[in-house]
């Protein structure tokens, strides 16, 4: 294996592709379980399928279409669901759903033979392009300053937006800025997991960072490490076996995530029991 | 004792159903205010509307004349417990000291000692510092509450606004808190929302009667009698007409 990967660029990408994506997965991650955004950051995830279907038909990189499109769908879900209260289940799953629809048919509308865009939909890690690593790398760069700077202020914006206001926060924007942040991780991710199971990757090890800390600078940590774990195995069995790199990551994520659970259970009767 | 804040003829609606309708109230400084009303009543809307938190609103709301940035004036809040996470990964040292993130913009910021200090000076005032390093989701209802009114608290607040401190509390806590926000009100005007009309009339100068709109407000006894026993006169005038229709 280490033979192949001094020899193949493929696999150096990939590994690149996988400590990147951790950091960034496990970052924003966290931010989204504790916010409670899981369902809207896979409906940006989803409506980013417009723009990969729109880059194919007017012929520029389709992951510069899926980064405009998050971003769009990011934002837009959340002015709609400010000014429609207590709908947001409904606007999400209509931004999902109007994404993919777009994204069918801007590939249907191109002539000749339709594009494979599997590796758009369910990720193929050994299939990234260098464009795809420097977006990749600047958008850890981006993610991860930004959330490190205003650590504190992001962690009092989570736990409570309101006294973050109170306190004479710009919390509207505060908002914007961590869904940008969320969209751009959604662009990050899609060449490893792809658009459907991009949700996986955001929550599966920041909820198993969860058995582990309560401290939520060593929540993030451990996502990522977890992540890298999880995207490394999907990674070492994708290139042994051409099996997706998405359903891996997520069943080997799935996997592990249950066993922590069942271990940490157990762990917390023993405990009890000698107390 | 000089206007704090000066609210005239306040309206807010929630899309088409009205929370408040036509209010005006001052408040001044050094008052310990209690507000009692119907659920639904605006109790908390009024608050939040004072704190900015709610913008589509009528009327004018002025802070000592003026506006709230320009005014100077400094607010604390305790919010409703259940409007907040109970399980988010947090301290409660570190929930205090959110009220000591500078409102400047600062890169990679970090508390400093007198911060820390301060916290710990809060904590002792409500009587948790020894739970400083607990997780909050370790919290009873008391602690909790007793952590966000120490987060207010932390803010060296001239005026402190609680909404339903006393909430899913044990009856203990309870009249600590009530102890303690009492001793507080020596230093700073307090308004407090709450349904515990009968505990809240041992501290308060002055109570009011919300639903939508002040219906009553005074001296406590008063407005007790007026707007709560009210309901219980009726009733008896009613168990008394059927009492007679049966004879």
């Amino acid at each position: 294996m280490i033979e192949a990967i001094l020899k193949y660029q493929y696999l150096q990408y990939a590994i690149i592709t996988s400590v990147l994506v951790s950091i960034v997965s496990g970052i924003i991650g966290v931010v989204i379980v504790e916010k409670k955004q899981v369902m809207m950051t896979g409906g940006i995830a989803h409506t980013s399928y417009g723009g990969v279907g729109l880059g194919y038909l007017l012929g520029f990189e389709p992951i510069l279409g899926a980064f405009i499109f998050a971003i769009a769908a990011a934002l837009g879900t959340n002015v709609v669901k400010n000014k429609l209260t207590g709908l947001s289940d409904v606007i999400i799953a209509i931004f999902w759903s109007l994404g993919m629809s777009l994204g069918i048919l801007f590939i249907g509308l191109i002539p000749g033979y339709p594009p494979d865009v599997t590796s758009y939909l369910f990720g193929n890690i050994l299939a990234v392009t260098t464009f795809n690593l420097i977006l990749m790398f600047i958008i850890t760069i981006v993610v991860t300053t930004v959330i490190i700077m205003f650590f504190h202020d992001w962690r009092a914006h989570l736990f409570d937006p309101e006294f973050t206001k109170i306190i004479g926060k710009p919390t509207k924007l505060m908002e914007n800025v961590m869904l940008i942040l969320i969209a751009l991780t959604v662009v990050a991710l899609i060449r490893v997991v792809g658009i459907v199971l991009v949700i996986a990757l955001l929550s599966i090890p920041g909820a198993t960072a969860s058995l582990l800390t309560r401290k939520l600078h060593l929540r993030m940590l451990y996502a990522v490490g977890f992540g890298l774990i999880f995207t490394l195995f999907g990674l070492v069995i994708s290139n042994l076996t051409d099996l997706s790199s998405g359903a891996v990551i997520v069943v080997f994520g799935f996997i592990f995530y249950i066993t922590a659970y069942l271990i940490k259970k157990r762990v917390t009767r023993v405990k009890k029991e000698k107390i | 004792m000089k206007n704090l804040i000066e609210i005239e003829n306040l309206s807010v609606k929630y899309e088409k159903i009205e929370a408040i309708r036509d209010l005006n109230l001052t408040i001044r400084e050094g008052e310990y205010i209690g507000i009692v009303g119907p659920n639904g009543g605006g109790k908390s809307t009024l608050l939040k509307t004072i704190l900015k938190l709610v913008k589509q609103y009528k009327g004018t709301i002025k802070y000592n004349g003026t506006t709230l940035k320009k005014s100077g004036i400094r607010i604390g809040y305790v919010p409703q417990t259940n409007e907040i996470n109970t399980m988010f990964p947090i301290t409660v040292e570190e929930v205090v000291l959110t009220a000591k993130i500078p409102l400047k913009r600062t890169y990679f910021h970090k508390y400093s000692e007198d911060d820390y200090k301060e916290v710990e000076e809060v904590l002792k005032t409500v009587g948790i510092h020894h739970i400083a390093e607990r997780q909050i989701s370790d919290l009873s209802g008391g602690e909790f509450q007793k952590m966000l009114i120490a987060r207010a608290l932390a803010l060296n607040p001239d005026i402190l606004f609680l909404d339903e401190p006393t909430s899913m509390v044990d009856i203990k806590a309870q009249k600590q808190i009530y102890t303690i926000i009492k001793r507080m009100s020596k230093n700073m005007t307090i308004v407090m929302v709450t349904h515990d009309v009968k505990e809240i009339m041992k501290y308060t100068d002055r109570l009011i009667f919300l639903n939508k709109n002040i219906l009553a407000e005074g001296d406590p006894e008063e407005v007790y009698r007026y707007e709560y026993l009210k309901p219980v006169r009726l009733i008896k005038r009613h168990k008394t007409r059927l009492e007679v229709s049966k004879k």
